[in-house]
């Protein structure tokens, strides 16, 4: 409140902040509020969760959840998976996104807008799920591996990011020098571009690495093998599915609402592990999220 | 003495027409062929993955023949449009895809933008900066993760949501299994998850106002209010119109995925969408000309509604999105 009277203004404009504040501190509420009660339920008693008795701090601290995670292969399977895909998708996206927005944003590049018009078009309009599924079929893509590296690997939204930047942050004067030089494109693009451009490379970089990790449609549509099955598909199994115990007693019988009850734990600390590489880099990148959407809302 | 005109004619101009040659495609490419070899593996990709698959549509005209492949079998015209549009199933899933999506744009789309005014209003820094950290965080959680949170958070018996309900006697209530809630749960968790990410955008065009007219707005005496409504409404009207315009274009395409998990057979009757029914018909039963009719069939209403609100939008305003 303090902060509020400080300037001594009139009484309208108090009331207008504590308006302000006071909806803000709900929204606040609102969003938060079910993320903390997900990390006290995961490490409290199952009883109390399942009876309403926590709500603000955890009570009869148990790891019972985790404990039954570690046990559990198929999450680390679906664990190993995800970082295989996520961490070479995201390689592969870089290698292809990058050094095309480079060409897209050298202004002497005749082809400049009708390449733009190329990849632009298929934000609009699309092939749809059927034909593209059996393109798969015929590519002889569908449960490999590579179904979550190769296809749509060049986001276009990115890829105007990544041009917008160039073409904003990159002087012609300095390629012109380069060339003087004797840099040709490629070094110019290795030895000057990249090392200058390291925001834009980490903001689109984590878009894709987000994009991978959270990526639950390739695994349902085109991959049977459940050994190449993303972590997003073992969750929907644990979470939605309710097969939360690897033998399948997830539900039912006599002891369904004692298997419930755990199984409710079990959620709750799936939800924490599988969302936590986020969580824990979420902190240091958000200022280059919010970076990528101003980059982008630049009209391309 | 025609002839010499011309030939003298020729030679002066001869070096001109050297330097007035206007670069194109073919004549820079030998200049230009190492860009072309850093974007053709993109091209190809774009290509093969989204150009394809559009030559692909013709499926929906065919007879899908196993031998035959992407776009062999026979022509059968628009047997299994008339297929779709006269199934029993064609009214309830063009409502229910209408439904969903309107109400997700009428109460999702203005969501951000007062999100973002109200963060705007923010005088205290540090509190303004945990705010936004807070609601931007949702929108990095996966929709598996998101609908899963639901599960636990609403289940009647178990779930917080289900005890604050019983507290305020609506028993048996559930939440998730029920042909009138499908739609209010849906729609607001999706405001939950991205109103933060969403007003961004609108936070940025607020943070480019200029000073001055602020300046001016107390000078003439405005209060609080007046500056929203006169100074920083009209500032992000372009950024409005733009995003409405896109999200016009998405009208009747849901959100797949969220659907589909968030399916259970006691509010299937609202939840059956056409993008789900495509992968149920395509992808499960294997028919696949005629999932790939009603996938056109969602596409080309798509696209006609996004090119009319561009034209909309573009005569009233002057704003576009090309």
């Amino acid at each position: 409140m303090a902060i509020l009277t400080k300037k001594g203004k009139n009484v309208n404009d108090i009331i207008f902040d504590l308006f302000i504040y006071v909806i803000c501190g709900i929204i606040f509420f609102i969003i938060a509020y079910p993320l903390y009660f997900v990390v006290i339920a995961s490490v409290s008693d199952s009883t109390l969760v399942s009876t309403g008795k926590v709500l603000l701090f955890p009570k009869g601290f148990s790891l019972f959840g985790y404990k039954e995670i570690f046990q559990d292969a198929r999450i680390w399977v679906g664990y190993k998976n995800t970082m295989i895909y996520s961490l070479l998708g995201t390689f592969v996206n870089l290698l292809l996104t990058l050094p095309a927005a480079y060409v897209l944003s050298r202004k002497e590049f005749r082809a400049r807008r009708i390449l733009m018009f190329f990849f632009v078009f298929t934000m609009f309009f699309n092939g749809g799920l059927i034909p593209t599924y059996l393109l798969m079929k015929d590519l002889q893509l569908i449960d490999t591996m590579w179904v979550f590296i190769i296809p749509f690997s060049v986001n276009v939204f990115n890829l105007i990011i990544t041009r917008t930047f160039f073409e904003t942050s990159i002087p012609n004067e300095l390629y012109e020098a380069a060339s003087i030089d004797g840099c040709n494109h490629f070094t110019f693009f290795l030895k000057v571009v990249l090392p200058l451009s390291k925001a834009v490379v980490s903001v689109i970089g984590l878009y894709y690495l987000v994009w991978h990790w959270n990526d639950f449609f390739t695994g349902l549509i085109y991959i049977r093998d459940y050994s190449l099955q993303p972590l997003q598909i073992v969750l929907r199994d644990i979470l939605l599915s309710n097969q939360v115990f690897a033998e399948g007693a997830g539900s039912g019988g006599a002891a369904g609402g004692y298997a419930q009850r755990y199984a409710d734990q079990i959620k709750y600390g799936v939800i924490i592990i599988s969302t936590l590489p986020i969580l824990i880099v979420y902190p240091f990148i958000q200022k280059y999220f919010e970076k990528g959407v101003m980059i982008g809302s630049v009209k391309g | 003495m025609a002839l010499l005109s011309t030939r003298t004619a020729k030679t002066n101009s001869a070096p001109n027409i050297k330097l007035e040659k206007k670069p194109t495609i073919i004549n820079t490419f030998k200049r230009d062929y190492q860009l072309w070899l850093m974007i053709f593996p993109a091209i190809i990709i774009v290509f093969v993955f989204n150009y394809i698959p559009m030559y692909g549509i013709q499926l929906a005209f065919r007879e899908y023949d196993f031998t035959k492949g992407l776009t062999g079998g026979d022509w059968v015209g628009l047997k299994y449009f008339t297929q779709f549009i006269e199934s029993h199933m064609f009214t309830d899933l063009l409502r229910n895809t209408i439904v969903l999506s309107l109400t997700t744009i009428i109460v999702g789309f203005p969501a951000p933008i007062i999100l973002a005014l109200l963060i705007n209003q923010i005088k205290w820094k540090r509190g303004k900066k945990i705010l936004q950290t807070t609601v931007y965080l949702p929108h990095f959680i996966s929709i598996v993760v998101l609908v899963g949170l639901l599960n636990v958070l609403l289940s009647p018996n178990t779930g917080i949501v289900g005890h604050i309900m019983n507290a305020f006697g609506f028993h048996d209530v559930n939440l998730l299994a029920s042909t009138s809630t499908f739609v209010p749960v849906y729609v607001l968790s999706d405001v939950w998850q991205h109103v933060g990410w969403n007003s961004i955008i609108y936070l940025a065009a607020l943070s480019s106002v200029d000073p001055q007219l602020y300046d001016s707005a107390k000078m003439d005496g405005a209060n609080r209010w007046q500056i929203i409504k006169n100074v920083e409404i009209p500032a992000i009207i372009p950024t409005i119109i733009i995003l409405l315009i896109l999200n016009m274009g998405s009208i009747i395409s849901t959100g797949f995925e969220k659907i589909f998990l968030m399916q259970n057979p006691l509010n299937l009757p609202v939840s059956e969408v056409i993008e789900t029914y495509v992968y149920k018909i395509g992808i499960i039963s294997n028919q696949f000309s005629y999932a790939a009719a009603i996938g056109l069939f969602n596409t080309l209403i798509n696209f006609a509604l996004l090119l009319t609100m561009n034209y909309i939008a573009k005569k009233f305003s002057n704003i576009s999105l090309w």
